[in-house]
């Protein structure tokens, strides 16, 4: 009963707390429901004085951009984050043999990159002069497919396994490829889980790349396109006007914008933060397993 | 006699040959090609690219017809009054945010190890991750109903109480605060659930013990919570001490919005970078200062590591 009395403030506390990681959800929620008019004349509210629909109308009405922007990201986030595993564990599972000979020189050159690297304009250089990646679907994916600090993650995991299993797999007379996916990866399934989940939700807020090296509106991801729109009321009014369905003529001037807004920042953020919540404990023990030390 | 033994097990085994090391490890090597080709191109050209740091850069002769000027990039930086600035706010910043991120994470993780009912801690973690999710982008759209200078939440507050509303994106001072708010309200969840599982580890007879030695909830807190939780504290501080030069693009180029009034007190060497990129000039300059950043970072991190090595070698990260 003692215990239960001392906890009382502890909990008051953090019920405080968590309001402020609650309260602006329901901000953005709440401001995309509410009439444009009021809106404007009384500003942002918890609590929405006249409530409206009209902005999901406006979105749904002309998803085009929307939709494009969904399956762009939808689309690189899946083949980065596939790719990039295939590419990691490979490199992950010699460096996790203690047999193999050119373990020490191969993770120094991976852990230099962590700590050094060329800087903005350089890569840039690169990507758009040598490699024209500008204003291609790939620059989501080439320059994200292996990740130092990941690849040591998976190591680590991989070297946690009894030693014993590889080398009778081996007397047997397996090969170093059939021991790795028939044995080791089987076994490592909480580590890729945990380094897929990362890989995901990276790509899928990736922002910058878009900001950096795409031009074209078709190539715009979800997250740079949610930008756009915060940034330059223009970027809706285009949405409008381009609306696939015929016959329907939008009056820009009544244009709920402000609304509008906020509804597109609910219909493109919402499924993920959702989702992604369910697998919270991935996210706390890939941080905590990545133990670099030799 | 050991000697003698040596000798015997060297007869035995043979020395293998350069090329029967190689083809003994060759499918294992086979499997870091696709690894290696990765990080030659993407990690390491770049960082050949940096000599356009000691080059006047044309962009219509490339990298290597552009003519070299030795450390004239470098100079023009330092001697330039951006120079200053950028350096004063990142390194400010940083520190700013390495402090106060392991003060609240701590704090909040010793208070929530007080919550014991499992359902309510459950939801008390939940909600402090959520921010882990989001973007910088939709972090901005928060902090822009709030800050908004006739609609936003923050204004509507101080006009409830009689005071003239803020217009915050055209003051500069204020941003020292909103800054670092919004990086500890994004970060401390995924840190401060770390340290929490850190501090489940201890064992509880350690406190049972203390308590009925007679020693105070803070006492308990400074001789065993605490101590328990310096090698992660110490992992976390290394891995991010690099950082204190190195700026969060997202957070100071999406939440300040990229107003030009704001770049007293937002603008650090990341902005400042891509800045420089936009606007396609003085690319021999904007290379300079992220060599530089790199080259400062990778010291730090060099020698905190060697100085925790120092300390306490079992802290180190490599």
């Amino acid at each position: 009963m003692k215990s239960k009395r001392a906890n009382l403030p502890v909990n008051i506390f953090f019920l405080i707390f968590s309001l402020g990681f609650i309260i602006p959800f329901i901000l953005i929620i709440s401001s995309s429901i509410t009439d444009e008019q009021t809106l404007i004349t009384e500003g942002y509210k918890l609590i929405p004085h006249k409530f409206s629909l009209e902005a999901y109308k406006y979105v749904m009405k002309s998803p085009g951009q929307l939709l494009n922007s969904y399956k762009v990201t939808i689309f690189y986030s899946l083949v980065a984050t596939a790719f990039s595993m295939v590419v990691m564990t490979l490199m992950a599972y010699p460096l996790s043999r203690s047999s193999y000979k050119y373990k020490k020189p191969v993770t120094f050159f991976i852990i230099f990159t962590m700590l050094f690297s060329g800087g903005l304009i350089p890569t840039y250089i690169l990507m758009t002069k040598y490699l024209h990646l500008q204003d291609n679907i790939w620059v989501y994916i080439l320059p994200n497919l292996a990740n130092a600090f990941h690849i040591i993650v998976i190591r680590s995991f991989f070297q946690g396994l009894p030693p014993s299993l590889v080398e009778s797999a081996k007397i047997d007379g397996a090969r170093e490829l059939q021991v790795f996916y028939k044995i080791v990866l089987p076994l490592s399934k909480p580590v890729i889980a945990t380094v897929s989940l990362l890989n995901l939700l990276a790509r899928w807020n990736d922002w910058n790349t878009a900001l950096i090296y795409i031009r074209s509106k078709e190539l715009f991801s979800l997250q740079y396109l949610l930008q756009q729109i915060l940034r330059e009321v223009q970027f809706i009014k285009d949405m409008a006007e381009s609306s696939p369905v015929a016959g329907i003529s939008i009056n820009l001037t009544q244009l709920p914008s402000e609304t509008i807004r906020f509804a597109l920042c609910i219909v493109a953020a919402g499924p993920m933060l959702i989702i992604f919540p369910f697998f919270q404990k991935y996210f706390a023990k890939g941080l905590t397993v990545g133990a670099v030390k030799e | 006699m050991s000697k003698l033994k040596r000798e015997q097990v060297n007869l035995t085994i043979k020395k293998k040959s350069k090329w029967g090391v190689f083809r003994d490890n060759f499918e294992l090597s086979m499997m870091l090609v696709p690894g290696i080709i990765f990080f030659l191109v993407f990690s390491y050209i770049p960082m050949l690219g940096v000599i356009i740091a000691f080059k006047d850069y044309r962009n219509n002769l490339g990298i290597f017809g552009s003519e070299w000027v030795g450390l004239r990039n470098f100079k023009f930086f330092f001697t330039s009054q951006d120079a200053f600035r950028i350096a004063r706010n990142t390194v400010g910043y940083g520190l700013v945010f390495i402090i106060l991120g392991i003060v609240c994470a701590v704090a909040i993780a010793i208070l929530l190890y007080e919550v014991k009912n499992r359902l309510f801690l459950k939801f008390y973690q939940t909600t402090m991750i959520l921010p882990h999710f989001l973007s910088w982008v939709i972090v901005g759209y928060i902090t822009y109903i709030l800050l908004e200078p006739n609609m936003g939440i923050l204004n509507q507050i101080i006009k409830f109480f009689g005071m003239e509303g803020i217009n915050w994106y055209l003051e500069p001072k204020y941003w020292v605060v909103i800054l670092p708010v919004v990086h500890v309200w994004k970060s401390v969840g995924l840190s401060c659930i770390m340290y929490y599982a850190a501090l489940m580890g201890i064992d509880e007879q350690l406190f049972e013990a203390a308590s009925i030695d007679g020693a105070s909830k803070w006492k308990q807190i400074c001789y065993i919570t605490i101590p328990s939780l310096i090698p992660l504290m110490t992992v976390l501080t290394i891995l991010n001490v690099g950082g204190i030069i190195k700026g969060d693009f997202g957070l100071f180029y999406n939440i300040p919005r990229n107003v030009g009034l704001l770049y007293p007190t937002t603008d650090i060497i990341d902005t400042y970078i891509y800045r420089g990129l936009q606007t396609g000039d003085d690319i021999g300059i904007t290379t300079a200062v992220g060599l530089f950043q790199s080259f400062v970072g990778f010291v730090m991190v060099v020698a905190t590591n060697k100085i925790v090595k120092k300390i306490s070698p079992e802290n180190s990260l490599f």
